[in-house]
């Protein structure tokens, strides 16, 4: 079937890793891809995010370098108005003192809607280019790649099991995870499973929220990009702009997740 | 859709972008804006307070004017009434030194009148005396005493 294999070949990741047939190489279908396991990795994805995460980083560091208290002028003002920004949400949303906050809520904004708005790229585009440079498969947009999302929303969860330990202390901790909701010896298996649940939801969801909005963005795409090309203009532009909202809006909620979840961490009880 | 080893070298890219940014990023613009911060209120308290002094300078300004016009008015207004006191005093001087002069004249001219009737007098006294005397000496004949009393009205 033409339109199947044109979706699964758009939502195939390259994968480089050791395949039990031919060693060290490239996936060429997704059951050689699944048969590598753990030990392989999405290359492209990992290529555009820290590709984009580099333009991120190179676009800001320039402008920190010759930041001043001059009247800002171009790219300086989109780059104080993001700073500013991820600052402002800091200090509204995290109750405490902690440098680590701020720079990680601009980082996590700015790189999760860079690599959001890859979606904003035709679909073929890429794929074609590597398609031309002898590449099998490319998926340009790294969130809609779950090893993307856990990744980051992971490192999220260690840094609130870090803090939850640095502020709290083990006892501390433990005893917030005993004793609620139920403030009773009794109940303190049953609070345990309720909290332990609540603590592991957190980077799940994280992760997950994010992929499932700019995957499905991603193959609503494709689906249109199937359409006969005089009437994909119906579906593609509304579905394009809804994405203006959504893609800017993943990226903010994951971040203002983070600082929520990272301010309850701190938070004593 | 399988998770591997991408997941750990997105948690190391993670870490590093992160660390970069908090070390090399975020500092000097967030510095640079909480500099420009300070500079624009610095500048705000400025205009105000330039503001409050310009205020103030005009008040005292206006005050000055003020106190000065007052004066003035009074300098002149005393002015006035010294100058009419003086001309008043002028007047008053001029009048009293014409009245003295007419009374040392009329003084002087009844001085002058009396010692013209007193000199007058002794005259004819004198006269009549001198014609007696001729009258005495020669004889009295009436042309003779005609011209002699010709000559007496004549010279009265």
């Amino acid at each position: 079937m033409a339109s199947g294999s044109y979706i699964s070949h758009h939502l195939q990741n390259l994968v480089f890793g050791l395949s039990p047939e031919h060693g060290w190489s490239f996936a060429h279908t997704a059951e050689e891809a699944a048969a590598m396991g753990f030990w392989s990795i999405n290359v492209d994805s990992m290529f555009w995010s820290i590709l984009l995460g580099l333009v991120f980083l190179v676009l800001f560091r320039r402008v920190a370098k010759k930041a001043d208290t001059g009247v800002p002028s171009g790219i300086q003002n989109v780059v104080e108005m993001a700073v500013e920004f991820a600052s402002g949400i800091a200090r509204d949303s995290f109750n405490g003192k902690n440098p680590l906050i701020a720079p990680l809520a601009l980082t996590i904004f700015v790189w999760v809607l860079l690599m959001n708005s890859m979606e904003f790229l035709p679909m073929d585009l890429i794929p074609s280019i590597a398609g031309l440079l002898g590449i099998e498969h490319m998926k340009a947009v790294p969130t809609s790649d779950v090893n993307i999302t856990f990744g980051l929303s992971i490192s999220v969860f260690f840094l609130i099991l870090f803090y939850s330990l640095k502020v709290k202390g083990i006892g501390g901790f433990a005893k917030e995870l005993s004793f609620q909701p139920f403030n009773t010896p009794f109940l303190i298996p049953f609070n345990l499973v309720l909290e332990l649940v609540n603590l592991i939801v957190k980077p799940v969801s994280l992760a997950l929220r994010l992929f499932g909005n700019i995957f499905a963005g991603d193959v609503i795409f494709l689906l249109i990009a199937m359409l006969p090309f005089w009437i994909q203009w119906a579906l593609g532009v509304p579905w394009a702009i809804f994405h203006l909202l959504i893609i800017p809006l993943q990226a903010f909620i994951f971040m203002m997740l983070t600082i929520v979840y990272l301010s309850q961490a701190h938070e004593h009880h | 859709m399988n998770i591997n080893l991408t997941l750990i070298g997105q948690i190391i890219t993670f870490v590093i972008f992160v660390w970069f940014c908090m070390k090399y990023v975020w500092p000097p613009i967030s510095g640079a804006l909480a500099e420009r911060e300070k500079k624009i209120s610095e500048g705000l308290n400025a205009a105000d307070r330039a503001r409050e002094e310009l205020e103030r300078a005009k008040a005292e300004a206006e005050q000055i004017l003020r106190e000065t016009r007052e004066e003035a008015s009074h300098i002149v207004e005393q002015a006035r009434s010294r100058s009419n006191k003086m001309v008043e005093e002028a007047r008053e001087n001029a009048r009293a030194e014409g009245q003295r002069m007419i009374d040392n004249a009329h003084s002087e001219i009844e001085q002058e009148l009396q010692s013209a009737k007193a000199a007058l007098r002794a005259q004819v006294s004198s006269l009549a005396v001198r014609g007696a005397e001729r009258i005495l000496e020669s004889s009295v004949d009436e042309k003779q005493h005609a011209d002699l009393l010709d000559k007496l009205t004549a010279e009265l």
